[in-house]
């Protein structure tokens, strides 16, 4: 079961590629077909089991399903997936933005459709493998596989930026980024298991091995900064985070639902399930740096958001600054705050992809996403305003809706722990409400550019736009289910780090 | 000494291709046929690759007679399952060349036919340089292999570029020789053996500078062929200036050859010239100053033949590094993997632009213009190419990660040097992204203008072409299953001939 999960994607982006012979039409609807499937197996194994009964005392993770076969056994890698409740709540995500993504270039991509649904459906598929993977050989290959596919989707399907710059610039950029940033995870990983190796002679790429791993204070610390810098690329927490602007303003619509939605959840999810059990005393070390560096994130995000020009370069921006949030609640290793976690990425998910949606049905309809040639839009076309106004309110954290339930459980769980980081920190929901309007009013309000009226939300847009807002909705009024489901995770994690505290370090 | 039946039939391999030189001269001698020469000659270097199965399998199918591995015939000689593995690589990329060539030069009004001739005696050469474990036999098995290459390289001598590469090469190689025979001069005259077990086990006993010396000279002359930082300045205007065929061919068998008994020489029986700190470190810089000097280089090249040429020397860079700190647990191991997956990559993507180009035109298709919009117009020979581009930058999922991996696991698990050279190995490799992107991505591009060149469009269905599809596939399936080749390359040190 485990592994159609990942098969599908990569089956179905195949089928689509090789389908394009029998025109355009065909592509999109097997890669809308096998996303509806990945949809359906996803939901289907959340319903299936309880995960909230997970073995709460005992700080191990219990997996709902799991699978081993042997790879490599030279190296002691193994074929090993498992799910619990942290990665059936991510798969759920990647595959609802997955149908959306593929909805949503229905009529934005008109070249070469087969080999773009390749492309889409195979990033897919290695997020998909990132997030089951337990075996770090296969994490770091999964890991390293999305990249590839995004590459092209960027580089091939993307638009120029409003300053000029080009989309091969811009991919080449977010390729090196991450690649380099990769190299340096490997070299951790592989680093890891010879720690491993010379205390036990054994050679494995195992998780629960490797978590048993004694080190030095320094080795451990060494090793940590190299996950912790290879997942704060991907964050992007925000000295790395230069790639992400370039990268979501010049992708195709698709590209960034992907990139905001899914790409950047795969380092929240690492640091969750890699950097802090495997380092949990170089992790306390780094903590407060970490929080403050989320601080940072959260200002500075917001800041040069307010003064973007370029639509889909403010929304990047404001990835920056709620993925602060994160970072925050996941470096607090507090209960609370790293429930709050989840729901913020999951909220953060669905309204970046919401308003990456808006701002490519902008362009489809004005060619440009410059804000300086919009305004006005409010009284020339219908339907779009105010779904825009709705996830503007969104990203602002309203009550009500998903974000502000994430970001109130991190504040609340941080305030326990670092009180002056929540308070900067609070900062960030003042912020929010400045860049959100300020884009509202730049592209909605005001005075119209022409009196043309553009062509209203057709049904396609409107079902994506109305399951999108129903989901915000409910991770904003009922979010229990969610929390039910990564509770024993995020306890498990909270467990590590206070046994490891109750344990001097080894020196 | 005498020569016993068993001594014959380990050395077949080297015996048969011999043979199928002599044969094709025979064969040109007869009557011109480009078409049946070139046949002679793959079936010729088939039979070789055979043998060298034959050569291994054989005490499992007769278990009375006296097992051919491993051996020393005469001095000069040694046949174990290192040398047997070598050798199979070198045929395998002899033939992948042969192969290439045939589609290459098919449509040329010029004779054909000698430069399989030029091609079998180049690789009896690199047979040579894979069993020798002697300073004669190595610098024989040199020369035979390089002055067959200087002809080969000038083969579409109508081209000025051509000429100029060869002649370039004849004069630096000849240079780089001469400073390796001062070097083996050196040792003689200090240990008075030139076999490399007896150069090993006496320098414990004549501690001089002048043998480290004389040695580091030696393996100068190797790196030179290698192009190792700082002695590759040749290496780009050979890799363009040579018919892509050959560029192959050079870029493959060639550089397994020396590969393979510079590391017999300075890993395996003489190691104890590892014991001295100069050599290594020395050894351990060029490694890195190679991946560096590469990746740079070939940052800003348009044209396709010179970066790979550029490329080349990095990826000497990270092999030379994993022989030195791999250690007896992964080196060797490491060795045989990485050198495989780079030996089978190179002819895919070299592979490529034969496909592209013919004989008779102005010059090869090697510039990335030539490129732009292949995948649009041929989508499986761009996606060969664009997967041979991956494997060389070491992506997942290609087998060139499998390499990259050997080199990091290697590099992490021996202690302080490893790491320095490590950060070498992350740089560099970040750099190369660049330019490896930077090809493939023309590949899928809208293409501006007119194109001069393209594969003909049942290149799938020609030798050339499907040596190139078996390569892509091989590329593929290493990637995600490893588990063969790490069997295969273990093997080479079980049957092993202690030194």
């Amino acid at each position: 079961m485990l592994t159609w999960l990942i098969l599908i994607p990569f089956i179905g982006g195949l089928l689509s590629w090789q389908a394009e012979r029998f025109g355009n039409k065909a592509p999109r609807w097997i890669a809308l077909i096998s996303m509806f499937s990945l949809f359906a197996c996803t939901l289907n194994l959340w319903l299936k089991y309880d995960y909230s009964l997970a073995n709460l005392a005992s700080g191990q993770s219990v997996w709902a399903e799991e699978l081993q076969v042997n790879w490599i056994p030279r190296f002691g890698i193994s074929f090993h997936l498992a799910l619990d409740g942290l990665s059936i709540l991510m798969l759920l995500l990647t595959a609802f933005l997955g149908v959306l993504a593929v909805v949503c270039s229905w009529s934005e991509v008109k070249r070469k459709v087969g080999f773009f649904h390749l492309n889409l459906l195979w990033i897919l598929g290695a997020v998909a493998g990132v997030f089951l993977a337990l075996d770090m050989f296969l994490f770091f290959f999964f890991w390293e596989m999305m990249l590839i596919p995004m590459y092209f989707l960027i580089s091939l399907w993307g638009h120029k930026s409003v300053e000029g710059n080009s989309r091969v610039g811009a991919a080449t950029k977010f390729f090196i980024y991450t690649q380099a940033s990769g190299l340096l995870l490997l070299v951790a990983i592989v680093g890891l298991v010879f720690v491993h190796y010379m205390q036990t002679n054994v050679l494995t790429f195992d998780y629960a091995a490797l978590r048993n791993t004694q080190m030095s204070a320094g080795m451990e610390m060494t090793l940590m900064l190299g996950f912790f810098i290879a997942f704060a690329v991907k964050f992007p927490v925000v000295p790395f985070h230069a790639w992400l602007p370039d990268a979501h303003s010049q992708a195709p619509t698709a590209g960034s639902v992907d990139l905001a939605g899914i790409l950047l959840k795969t380092a929240a999810y690492g640091m969750l399930r890699f950097a802090i059990p495997f380092f949990p005393n170089a992790s306390q070390e780094i903590a407060p740096l970490a929080m403050w560096l989320g601080v940072a994130g959260i200002i500075y995000g917001a800041f040069v958001a307010y003064s973007q020009d370029d639509i889909k370069r403010l929304i990047a921006y404001t990835s920056i600054s709620h993925m602060g949030f994160v970072l925050i609640g996941i470096y607090s290793f507090n209960q609370l705050a790293l429930q709050g976690v989840v729901v913020q990425m999951l909220a953060h998910g669905v309204s970046a992809a919401g308003l990456f949606i808006i701002s490519g049905q902008l362009y489809e309809r004005l060619k440009t996403r410059d804000l300086n040639k919009m305004g006005g839009l409010s009284a020339r076309l219908s339907g779009i305003p105010p779904i825009a106004m709705f996830f503007a309110a969104a990203s602002l954290g309203l009550p009500g809706l998903g974000n502000f339930v994430g970001e109130f459980l991190i504040l609340l769980g941080t305030f326990q722990v670092n009180m002056v980081v929540a308070l900067f920190a609070t900062s960030g929901l003042v912020l929010g409400a400045v860049y959100s309007l300020i884009m509202v009013q730049r592209s909605l309000h005001g005075a119209a550019q022409s009196n043309e009226p553009l062509a209203g939300i057709n049904a396609r847009e409107l079902t994506m736009m109305v399951s999108l807002i129903l989901i915000m909705v409910w991770l904003g009024l009922y979010p229990q289910p969610v929390l039910d489901t990564s509770a024993a995770v995020m306890n498990s994690i909270e467990q590590i780090i206070t046994t490891s505290q109750s344990i001097p370090a080894a020196q | 000494m005498t020569l016993t039946l068993e001594n014959l039939e380990g050395l077949l391999p080297l015996l048969l291709t011999c043979a199928t030189t002599v044969i094709v001269m025979l064969a040109i001698a007869i009557k011109r046929n480009h078409w049946w020469n070139a046949t002679v000659t793959v079936v010729g270097l088939n039979i070789a690759l055979l043998s060298t199965v034959y050569v291994v399998v054989k005490p499992y199918f007769f278990p009375d007679a006296t097992p051919l591995l491993p051996q020393t015939m005469t001095p000069l000689f040694v046949i174990d399952g290192f040398s047997l593995f070598f050798s199979a690589l070198i045929l395998i990329s002899a033939l992948g060349a042969a192969t290439l060539t045939n589609a290459y030069i098919e449509s040329s009004k010029r004779n054909r036919e000698e430069i399989y001739l030029l091609l079998t005696i180049a690789t009896s050469g690199g047979l040579v340089l894979c069993y020798s474990h002697h300073m004669a036999s190595l610098f024989i098995g040199l020369e035979m292999m390089s002055i067959a290459l200087y002809g080969m390289v000038a083969y579409t001598y109508d081209r000025a570029r051509s000429l100029e590469a060869a002649i370039k090469y004849m004069v630096l190689s000849a240079a780089a020789s001469s400073i390796m025979l001062f070097g083996i001069a050196l040792i003689y005259a200090q240990i008075g053996s030139l076999s490399f077990s007896e150069i090993g086990a006496k320098i414990t006993q004549v501690p001089s500078m002048l043998i480290v010396i004389g040695g580091m000279m030696t393996v100068i002359g190797l790196f030179f062929k290698l192009s190792l930082a700082p002695f590759h300045l040749w290496t780009p205007d050979v890799y363009e200036g040579a018919p892509a065929p050959i560029g192959a061919f050079l870029a493959t068998a060639a550089k397994v050859a020396v590969f393979a008994v510079l590391v017999r020489f300075i890993v395996i029986e003489s190691k104890t010239l590892l014991a001295s700190m100069p050599f290594v470190i020395t050894i351990i810089v060029i490694a890195c100053i190679s991946m560096l000097i590469g990746n740079l280089l070939a940052l800003k090249q348009n044209n396709i033949k010179r970066m790979l040429g550029y490329s080349s020397i990095a990826h000497f860079g990270y092999l030379l590094l994993l022989v030195l700190v791999g250690g007896p647990q992964f080196g060797l191991e490491g060795f045989a993997v990485y050198l495989t997956i780079y030996v089978v990559t190179s002819l895919a993507a070299f592979g490529v632009v034969t496909l592209m180009s013919t004989a008779d035109a102005k010059r090869d298709a090697d510039m990335l213009n030539d490129y732009r919009g292949l995948f649009w117009r041929r989508p499986y020979l761009a996606s060969i190419f664009t997967l041979a581009l991956f494997s060389l930058a070491g992506i997942p999922l290609t087998a060139g990660f499998i390499g990259k991996f050997y080199v990091v696991t290697a590099a992490v698990g021996a202690g302080l040097w490893g790491w320095i050279a490590l950060a070498f190995v992350v740089l560099g490799s970040a750099i190369s992204i660049y330019f490896y992107l930077r090809t493939i991505i023309s590949l899928f591009l809208a293409k501006k203008h007119m194109h001069r060149f393209d594969a003909e469009i049942n290149w799938g269905q020609r030798t050339g072409g499907i040596m190139v599809l078996g390569a892509a596939a091989f590329i593929l399936v290493i990637g995600i299953i490893p588990n063969p080749l790490m069997f295969l390359a273990q093997l080479t040190q079980l049957i092993w001939v202690a030194p």
